[in-house]
């Protein structure tokens, strides 16, 4: 056996609750962060992410609260991001009880904060979010800009290069979204995560879009069709109660894609 | 030891992050945290645990900072069980190459070196290793016969331990090759995987810890 491919739940976090919208907006209640997490590790997925898009002062320390309590509560890896702006940011979160951290808008603000936190935690603990959306014309070779603020801001970068210079700089992963496709659960964008997979040689978690196990397969696979990526992040198919991760997980080994198999263990 | 009783275990803080989730991991095994930086605490407790994150450098100096690289090499001389967990296990042997060379605790003999670019194929390898992935266990450590053959762990690193003495490998996981995921030695077990990350799984390797202890 190898390394096996990846399926991460995530929960987005807004003062406190578990959120889901379309396209970042809409937003849906979905839970208490803690009792969301023990219904995944009891699932046996493979890793959770928070992301806080609260993002205000008073919302940190919620957020703090909400990672220590999930931390005593799960057996399972915890990755926890949004609104992530310094070194003492991510210090502060792996102290709460993170075990990677992921940083999105600080890193294009200020680059150096890559090289800088891979240096003090170590790269196998950094993530780099890169929310994208494709720019080029109907007809054109596709490229794809990265963006922040939930898509309000367009920053002019290329996803591509982006990832290349963050995989340079440390990052020890990327967690790459599609903007067009978040929260509407008709796929991944797969030829944006197959242009960045191929480019670098560190994990790409496969983000936005993902409606069905076949989504999930189609992103983690190797194949001209594939995604090319280590881990697939999905969101509403398993917040609604719609499929399980380990059901999920059963339809990925008959599609041939190399998961850890449920053991109905825990 | 009565059955009944709840191991001590020195759960060493050296100041390289939360230990939280390794104390939670261990008495749901039924197991007692002491969080500790204490060296006669390290000493008199039933068995010891080294965990850890981050760099080997920060690590290697946030040890020694604390005064308990002398704590660690004595008790894993000869002391009680010792259970390394990632740098735990890389801090044992003599030198680690993250950031430049810098030495470790010298009781294993070997360095602790980054994954290659290229797998055995001479494809891409991607690193860091990151996920989960199955360790075949091998020898008659007390720790192996009370755990099943096989196992699947979850993994986060960059750099794994390169043995001299192949010997101490007890367990093996395969990415890019073959690698020491578990090594053994007399009272000291260390695996690179982090069983407080490894759900039912991590919850069987800490029973076969205490069941060593309780036997030790």
């Amino acid at each position: 056996m190898t390394l096996l491919k990846r399926i991460i739940p995530c929960l987005d976090v807004n003062k406190g609750r578990v959120v889901k919208g379309v396209k970042y907006v809409d937003h849906v209640d979905a839970g208490d962060p803690v009792e969301v997490a023990k219904r995944y590790d009891a699932q046996e997925a493979d890793e959770i992410t928070f992301l806080d898009i609260t993002a205000s002062h008073e919302g940190r320390g919620i957020l703090l609260d909400i990672v220590g309590r999930t931390a005593e509560s799960v057996f399972m890896p915890l990755c926890v991001g949004g609104g992530v702006s310094s070194l003492q940011d991510i210090r502060d979160l792996l102290n709460a009880g993170a075990d990677k951290v992921s940083i999105m808008t600080a890193a294009i603000k200020n680059p150096d904060l890559i090289d800088e936190a891979a240096a003090k935690i170590g790269s196998a603990n950094l993530v780099v979010a890169i929310d994208a959306k494709q720019v080029s014309e109907p007809g054109e070779s596709p490229r794809w800009n990265v963006f922040t603020h939930g898509g309000r801001n367009e920053t002019g970068i290329d996803a591509v290069d982006w990832a290349a210079q963050v995989a340079e700089r440390g990052a020890g992963e990327i967690l790459l979204t599609s903007m067009d496709r978040d929260g509407t659960k008709s796929g991944y964008d797969l030829s944006m995560l197959r242009a960045v997979a191929d480019r670098i040689s560190i994990p790409v978690i496969a983000s936005g879009g993902g409606g069905s196990a076949a989504d999930l397969a189609t992103a983690l696979e190797d194949g001209p069709e594939g995604g090319h990526c280590q881990a697939a992040l999905a969101a509403s198919i398993f917040h609604f109660k719609e499929t399980t991760v380990g059901d999920v997980k059963l339809e990925l080994l008959a599609a041939g894609i190399p998961v850890r198999p449920p053991t109905n263990e825990t | 030891m009565a059955r009944e009783k709840s191991p001590k275990i020195a759960l060493v803080d050296y100041g390289a992050g939360n230990l939280r989730s390794v104390a939670k991991a261990l008495e749901r095994s039924n197991l007692t945290p002491v969080v500790t930086s204490d060296p006669s605490v390290v000493h008199s407790a039933d068995g010891v645990l080294l965990p850890g994150v981050g760099a080997f450098r920060d690590a290697a100096q946030a040890l020694e900072a604390a005064g308990l690289s002398n704590a660690i090499r004595d008790v894993t001389t000869n002391g009680r069980p010792y259970l390394g967990i990632c740098f735990g296990l890389q801090l044992l042997f003599d030198e680690g190459t993250e950031h430049g060379i810098t030495p470790g605790l010298g009781q294993l003999a070997g360095r602790v070196t980054r994954f290659p670019d290229k797998d055995e194929n001479g494809d891409p390898l991607l690193v860091p290793h990151i996920g989960w992935n199955e360790v075949v266990y091998e020898g008659d450590h007390p720790m192996i016969q009370a755990l099943p053959e096989r196992d699947i762990y979850y993994f986060v690193h960059s750099y794994r331990p390169e043995p001299t003495d192949e010997s101490i490998i007890a367990g093996c996981a395969n990415y890019g090759g073959s690698f020491a995921a578990a090594v053994a030695k007399d009272n000291v077990f260390a695996i690179q995987f982090h069983p407080e990350k490894s759900q039912a799984a991590g919850k069987r390797l800490l029973d076969a810890y205490r069941v060593w202890l309780q036997e030790s």
